[in-house]
């Protein structure tokens, strides 16, 4: 199905519906114009009623899953002292890694024969299917029953922006729109007051830059929305100052007056959707504020997130996350870039995991006890792993640190149709390549998309007298990781 | 280097675990006899999803199988574009067994299953996906849907409409003689006629001046400039009118920025580092250009190739930049290569998007799938850009040009000064010559195996020097390791090389290109024994030129921290090349079995504080980005020449014939190293101090060797395969005759007039600015897939007319051909804009709007929301804030300092002072990574890639954009200021002023009484809360003048900022 022709016929539907209104002396005043616009999208029932692009849509297929939160692990954490629980490593520590398992590739910073580097972290297994997880991730082993580990990822790119954007958006070339954007673009949002796709940060600046939840060539519509970590959470959500809501709300009120009037002169039914565009803005400075104050969230649920009011944190954006969905949002992009460790990989793996498991494991606790894990998939993870060989070098003080390896990393997923309690793929004894299950980035957004009730070939866009996708040419489904 | 050493049996042991555990992945295992005997199980598995023919298997066929079995070649009589074909039943069974899979021959052939004949047979194999593709395809029944389009064969693609030359229509008879004012008229009422439909009425006369001021300049006309219009009662005003606007300056700002869309002009490098670049002197040339309307033959060739034409100006050097506008990744540890490629690659495509509306790019992998375009074709266009420097030029202004010729006169006249009155001159300069005389050693280039530096990395070029590129950096330990064969050596030379890919041609890497050597070391070691080395003990070392302070004895001095050497600290000298000579101890002998290594130290410590300085030296940049090491087994003592080679040449004119003139540059060397100088020389470097250093711009240079071109497999280049030459794409025009292969012959191939594309691309993008949309909706994209044009005969009429304008005694002259120019984009407007079609009212009528919709047939004026720097610029406009000055480096408006959280190594966004916060939006600093969110919000590209077609979406943050952002709440106070001071005596008049200043028009009474009605509640409000009324009056209340009420200026202000905010405001009617 390609959206874009449907979009046309349903936004001509629309505006001859207000044909109609206008013919029939309907008139065009403000009750009219409620009926039509923005608030008939909370009537319930099936049948989409697309007023905008953005309304709600019915994917092609039975969706397993309604929503998203992804939460992208920025810099590259390393698989092996997370996930990829590698004895022989330890075997060899120390030693160079043979040319043929090399096999050319080349490195960023390290030489091709730098020595194997084991993981000083202890694994274990943990819950009933025995995930084996290290240390540093004490809360997620609490939950290993519900999440699927992919231990075989794996990406054609090893710098950080092309990985990060091929991550993103399935092309490791700038122009080409996100997940969260064709996912906006397929289903549309059911938020009424808040952006369908919002993306959150809470570390170091993205490599990949605002590429990474860009609509690329499709309509600017379905970008992500940056909530802010300080001052407004949306730009520009606050009134200027001396301007109290009272006021905000007489001056809406006389521009869409205005704009109705206009509408009527002119007949163009773009203003239509201008007035639309100004009450949702306005609902929107009243949701902004709502969002953000978790003053009626229970101290339970701040401390199973590891909250602390007032301070912008990764967990403070995953309580977030699950507000935005609650709200009808679709697209909730978590960024975390913190996990670039060329030095002292144990500190910094450390570091980050403070940051990070408890949240994210929390996350996924309190999403499934409020009955929203079964259709939320929850993806975490990074553009590309951490090199088995070790990184040092004296002249700029790094010393045991792990180089970018973009042949194989770990993720994780659950909820939404995720078969919960597995371990999927392999690497070989060295962690190195992926030897069974192999899933490229391709792969995992096929597999993303089909729970969200999409054919990956069939969501396209015409852009340059071509379809494109967001698996590009490629993408198998992988069917060990569905419910 | 001691983790080298691995004992054997662990080596084996861990090679041959990894090799077991790599095993399961290898499916083809046919090359290996053992797994031979189950074939099946040699075939790929079949995909376990749904297989469509049309999405799935056509393209694998066309790409792999068409070029032998499809429409040009039927190789074993087979073509795999038809269905009747491709099912028979050749000589060893059917081809296709629906059904099953495994069992069809096709699915055996591609496999490999029988090694004597792969399908292919030559260049790409199948994968194993594809494979499994084809193979679920007939295990799913082998449909073939009759309605699947089979690929038209490539003669009648090259057919396709766009493929061939414009020719002039006859322009159609039109029903309705009075209504069409020219050409353009008759093609759009013939076409209207023909659907039954009739044009809308004129617009009224303030609508059309604010729809015309806004279309060509970006900018809403001032309530004096409606009324003149309206007042100017004789015939013509409104070409009158036009033409006054052609000829503003801001018409090529809003025209200009519509080219930089497809230009890709940002000021920042993009990816992670996303470090600033200075290329806005190519924004103004275009600004410029198009200001003169330059003809677009001439705009493209400059753009293309102004490096290229006899003795290119500054200016056509500049437009290069064109090319140079691709994003440049400078993250740590990348190859600069693979990004330099990435370059080209966006080069190619900027170059298809914007001048030839083709997708050239889908051919960097594979032949394009729709048009007969190759993937060969492909990498012939890329070898035309491949052979480039990449260069920075010096845009100095005349002010700047003017300073520098002062100073340099200013020196030769101290020079002069000093040599008339100098004692025993000739003898001392005499002595200094003959020192110079002796032979120069014979010197053998030093090939580097493997070089290391953290931060810079270097490529190898092919003169043996290094070049440094990727995340440059100001200092770095450099280890180049090479292994020669070389008995004898005497002496080590350092050659650091200016290069035009290095700011100010280097050789330091960054700034302004000084750099210094701390320390320079040399060892030796055994290959099988790298711990163990052997240091080359200097016994002496000597350079061209050293600045005071920085000998270059201090590089041996056994400090690599410490002191070094650097030829200049002043921009005398700087950016040339210059070298030092290191004398050995002892001979050296280097041999296959050993491997030299040699250091450069020149670690960098600036910060800030230092104003980015290193705070010992001083200077900007330590590391070289370019160098090369040689070695020489002359004799010694050696000396240095400090001259260049054309100073050298003076030496040999007896020194009583040499003119002032070269006496006095010989003394401009001969003083630098001597002692009775030494004051001399400090006046002089004091003089230095002041020498300007202009802006630079990003232009390309063409290369003196060109690069070798390769077709690279799948679009890898790290897999290249057959070598091509620059040429043109087969179908179609051919290079013109006499063309170089080079940029230039590319860029008048371009717009050789036999070209099917270039005019009927730019005069589409010109009626889409116009339109919404163009005649072609698809502007990047005129290949055989495209919607049909809705006006074909008049895209290819007004082609023809930018080409070949229409002369009035041609026999087919109307108003307004007379004089226009070949390739005048301005005539092109003029035939537009003075056209009935375009002066028609926006209106939407709803009878004729449900039968074209998107007002393809144009029986109206389309209603279009402006731009987003035009969003902006009205708003600054209207409230009289805008600083209309035209062009100079980006600017920094207010920008919440929160945007930067998401930009990588966060982002100080220094707020520009005073007029610069009010320029227009083009003007903005476009950082890649962090584009501005006001203009963003309205849907200004990112600067990416090309993007000839912007989107038009409406969306809350652009309400909450206008009615909530600094900028737009800063208009909205100046603007009540302007109404209470220029509106008139009472709120009526201030609220028509305020009213017209906004939309063109007056208020009718409705609108009229609600604002009016609004003013007065604010008022009241404001009245009884000061507090209110002070924030909402003015940010800064010194911004009020004294005699202003303060409650009304904040009513006033109220009321500003809701008319600014009406959609009719920021919509071109």
């Amino acid at each position: 199905m390609n959206f874009q022709h449907e979009l046309r016929a349903e936004t001509a539907k629309l505006i001859r519906r207000r044909w109609f209104f206008r013919q029939c002396g309907v008139g065009l005043g403000s009750v009219a114009l409620a009926s039509l616009l923005g608030a008939e999208n909370a009537v319930a029932g099936n049948a989409p009623r697309p007023s905008n692009p953005l309304a709600p849509k019915q994917p092609p297929f039975k969706p397993k899953a309604k929503r998203v939160i992804y939460l992208f692990m920025g810099g590259a954490p390393s698989q092996l002292d997370l996930f990829d629980y590698k004895p022989t490593l330890a075997k060899y520590n120390g030693k160079p890694i043979p040319a043929e398992v090399v096999m050319g590739q080349k490195y960023a910073f390290i030489k091709p024969d730098a020595a194997l580097y084991a993981s000083e972290f202890k694994f274990s297994k943990h819950g009933g299917c025995g995930a084996e997880l290290s240390e540093a991730l004490p809360h997620l082993a609490e939950v290993a029953d519900d999440i699927a580990i992919v231990k075989s990822m794996t990406t054609d790119a090893f710098n950080h922006a092309p990985a990060q954007v091929l991550m993103q958006t399935g092309s490791t070339q700038f122009g080409r729109p996100c997940f969260g954007s064709w996912a906006l673009y397929g289903l549309g949002s059911e938020a009424q007051n808040l952006p369908g796709f919002v993306v959150m940060n809470s570390a170091n600046g993205l490599s990949g830059g605002t590429a990474l939840f860009g609509s690329g060539f499709l309509p600017t519509y379905y970008q992500g929305v940056p909530f802010r970590k300080t001052g407004d959470p949306v730009l520009y959500l606050s009134n200027p100052a001396g301007i109290s809501d009272q006021m905000q709300r007489k001056s809406l009120d006389l521009i869409k007056e205005l704009n109705e009037k206009h509408l009527g002169m002119v007949g163009d039914p773009e203003i239509a959707t201008r007035i639309n565009s100004y009450e949702m803005a306005s609902r929107m400075q009243t949701s902004g504020p709502e969002l953000i104050d978790i003053s009626k969230e229970s101290p339970e649920t701040l401390k199973m997130y590891g909250v602390e009011p007032g301070k912008p944190s990764f967990a403070m954006n995953c309580l977030l996350a699950r507000r935005l969905i609650e709200r009808g949002v679709r697209f909730v992009q978590l960024f975390h870039e913190g996990w670039d460790h060329h030095s002292e990989v144990v500190k910094g793996v450390k570091e980050q995991t403070g940051k990070t498991d408890q949240a994210s494991a929390a996350l996924i606790k309190d999403l499934k006890q409020r009955g929203l894990l079964n259709d939320t998939i929850v993806l975490w993870g990074g553009e590309f792993g951490r090199t088995p060989m070790v990184e040092s070098n004296p002249d700029v003080g790094r010393k045991l640190g792990r180089d970018h390896h973009p042949q194989a990393f770990s993720t994780w997923l659950a909820g939404g149709g995720i078969k919960p309690g597995i371990t999927w793929g392999e690497t070989d004894e060295l962690g190195f390549h992926v030897v069974k299950d192999k899933v490229h980035v391709h792969d995992l957004h096929a597999t993303l998309l089909h729970l969200l009730g999409f054919d990956h070939t069939k969501l396209t866009y015409r852009f340059q007298g071509r379809d494109f996708r967001l698996t590009d040419v490629e993408g198998e489904i992988v069917q060990g990781l569905l419910a | 280097m001691s983790f080298r050493i691995l004992e054997r049996t662990c080596l084996r042991e861990l090679a041959l675990l990894f090799l077991l555990s790599l095993g399961p992945i290898l499916w083809l295992g046919f090359e290996d006899p053992s797994v031979a005997a189950e074939p099946a199980a040699l075939i790929p598995p079949a995909a376990s999803r749904s297989v469509d023919f049309v999405k799935d298997v056509q393209p694998i066929l066309s790409e792999h199988c068409y070029a032998c079995h499809g429409p040009e070649k039927q190789k074993g009589e087979l073509r795999w574009d038809l269905k009747a074909s491709a099912f028979k039943t050749g000589d060893h069974g059917p081809i296709i067994v629906p059904g099953n899979g495994a069992a069809s021959r096709v699915i055996k052939l591609v496999s490999g299953l029988e090694p004597d004949s792969i399908m292919p047979p030559r260049g790409e194999r199948l994968t194993p996906a594809q494979i499994g593709l084809l193979r679920a395809w007939i295990d799913q029944g082998a449909a073939w849907p009759e309605t699947a389009v089979v690929a038209r064969s490539a003669v009648d693609k090259r057919n396709h409409w766009a493929f061939k030359a414009p020719v002039r229509p006859s322009v159609p008879q039109a029903d309705k003689r009075k209504w069409p004012r020219n050409p353009v008229d008759n093609f759009i009422l013939a076409r209207l006629e023909k659907e039954n439909l009739r044009p809308s009425p004129e617009a009224d006369l303030i609508t059309l001046i604010r729809r015309v001021t806004l279309d060509l300049t970006g900018l809403p006309p001032t309530p004096k400039e409606v009324d003149e219009f309206l007042a100017d009662r004789a015939p013509g005003a409104y070409e009158r009118l036009v033409d006054r606007l052609l000829a503003s300056p801001h018409y090529g700002e809003l025209w200009g920025r519509h080219w930089l869309d497809a230009a890709r002009y940002a000021d920042s490098n993009g990816y992670e580092k996303d470090r600033p670049r200075s290329i806005w002197p190519y924004r103004d040339w275009v600004i410029r250009a198009i200001n003169r309307d330059m003809p677009f033959d001439q705009f493209t060739i400059e753009q293309l190739a102004g490096d290229l034409l006899p003795k290119p100006t500054p200016d056509q050097r500049i437009a290069t930049g064109f090319l140079r506008n691709s994003m440049l990744n400078q993250e740590g540890g990348i190859e600069p290569e693979q990004f330099r490629v990435e370059s080209l690659i966006d080069r190619v495509d900027a170059v298809g998007k914007a001048f030839l509306g083709l997708t050239v790019n889908c051919c960097q992998c594979h032949d394009h799938k729709f048009d007969p375009f190759t993937q060969k074709d492909y990498y012939r266009f890329y070898a035309f850009l491949n052979n480039d420097d990449e260069a920075f030029l010096e845009v100095p202004t005349d002010e700047q040009s003017r300073q520098r010729e002062e100073i340099l006169s200013r020196i030769h006249s101290l020079e002069n000064k000093a040599m008339s009155e100098s004692t025993n001159l000739n003898e001392r300069m005499d002595a200094w010559e003959k020192g110079l005389a002796n032979p120069a050693p014979h010197w053998t280039a030093l090939d580097p195996v493997i070089w290391e530096n953290f931060g810079t990395k270097f490529e190898k070029q092919d003169d043996l020097s290094l070049l440094g590129g990727g995340d440059i950096t100001a200092g770095g330990v450099m280890k180049i390791w090479f292994d020669a064969k070389l008995t004898n050596v005497t002496a080590i030379r350092l050659e650091a090389l200016t290069n035009p890919n290095l700011m100010h041609g280097g050789p330091g890497e960054v700034g302004k290109g000084s750099f210094l050597v701390k320390e320079l070391t040399a060892e030796t070691y055994a290959m099988e024994n790298p711990t163990v080395t052997n240091k080359i003990k200097f016994r002496r070392a000597l350079a061209d030129l050293e600045a005071p302070g920085f000998g270059v004895t201090n590089a041996i001095d056994g400090k690599t921290e410490k002191g070094g050497w650097t030829p200049t600290t002043t921009p005398e000298h700087r950016n040339e090349n210059h070298y030092a000579v290191f004398e050995c101890d002892e001979p050296v002998n280097l041999s296959g079995d050993l491997r030299l290594l040699i250091t450069l130290h020149q670690t960098f410590n600036g910060d800030d504080k230092n104003k980015g300085l290193d705070a010992d030296s001083k200077l900007d940049c330590h590391l070289l980005g370019s160098f090369r090491l040689s070695a020489t087994t002359d004799p010694l003592p050696l000396s240095v020449d400090p001259l260049s080679p054309a100073q050298h040449t003076l030496l040999a004119i007896p020194s009583t014939q040499r003119t002032p003139e070269q006496k006095r540059e010989l003394f401009s060397i001969f003083r630098l190293s001597d002692s009775a100088c030494t004051n001399l020389n400090q006046e002089i470097d004091r003089v230095w101090e002041k020498w300007p250093y202009p802006a630079t711009t990003m232009v390309l240079q063409q290369r003196p060797h060109p690069r070798v071109t390769h077709v690279f497999k799948r679009g890898d280049r790290l897999r290249p395969a057959e070598e091509v030459q620059p040429g043109v794409p087969a179908f179609l025009h051919p290079l013109p005759v006499g063309a170089p292969p080079n940029r230039l012959g590319l860029a008048k191939w371009i717009v050789d007039p036999a070209s099917p594309t270039i005019a009927r691309v730019i005069v589409n993008r010109i009626w889409q600015a116009y339109f919404g949309q163009g005649l072609v909706t698809t502007p990047e994209d005129f290949g055989t897939r495209v919607e049909t044009p809705s006006h074909p005969e008049l895209l290819d009429w007004l082609a023809c007319e930018f080409m070949r304008p229409t002369t009035p005694d041609s026999g087919f002259g109307f108003a307004g051909s007379a004089g226009a120019q070949p390739w005048s984009v301005k005539h092109i407007h003029r035939l537009i804009v003075n056209s009935a079609t375009y002066r028609q009212s926006s209106h939407v009528q709803p009878e004729i709007y449900a039968k074209d919709q998107f007002d393809r047939w144009l029986e109206r004026a389309p209603r279009v929301r402006v731009d987003g720097e035009v969003v902006q610029d009205i708003a600054l406009s209207v409230s009289g804030l805008l600083n209309p000055k035209i062009g100079g480096p980006s600017v920094f408006p207010p920008n919440p300092a929160s945007v930067g959280d998401t930009v990588y190594g966060g982002f100080s966004w220094n707020e520009s002072k005073g007029d610069d916060r009010y320029r227009r939006g083009l003007y903005t600093f476009w950082k890649r990574s962090l584009p501005f969110p006001t203009l963003t919000a309205f849907d200004v590209p990112t600067g990416e890639t090309s993007c000839p077609r912007r989107m038009r979406s409406n969306t809350p943050l652009q309400a909450l954009t206008t009615l909530n952002e600094k900028t737009f709440v800063e208009a909205a106070e100046a603007m009540a200021l302007r109404v209470m001071k220029e509106g008139g005596p009472d709120n009526r008049a201030r609220l028509r002023y305020a009213f017209r200043l906004c939309t063109g028009r007056q208020p009718d009474r409705e609108e009229l009484e609600k604002l009016l009605k609004f003013w007065q509640e604010q008022y009241d409000h404001f009245e009884n809360d000061t507090a209110d009324a002070v924030k909402v009056s003015s940010a800064d209340l010194s911004n009020l003048p004294p005699d202003v009420n303060l409650h009304k200026a904040a009513a006033w202000a109220m009321v500003s900022r809701t008319i600014l905010n009406l959609d009719e405001t920021i919509t071109r009617e």
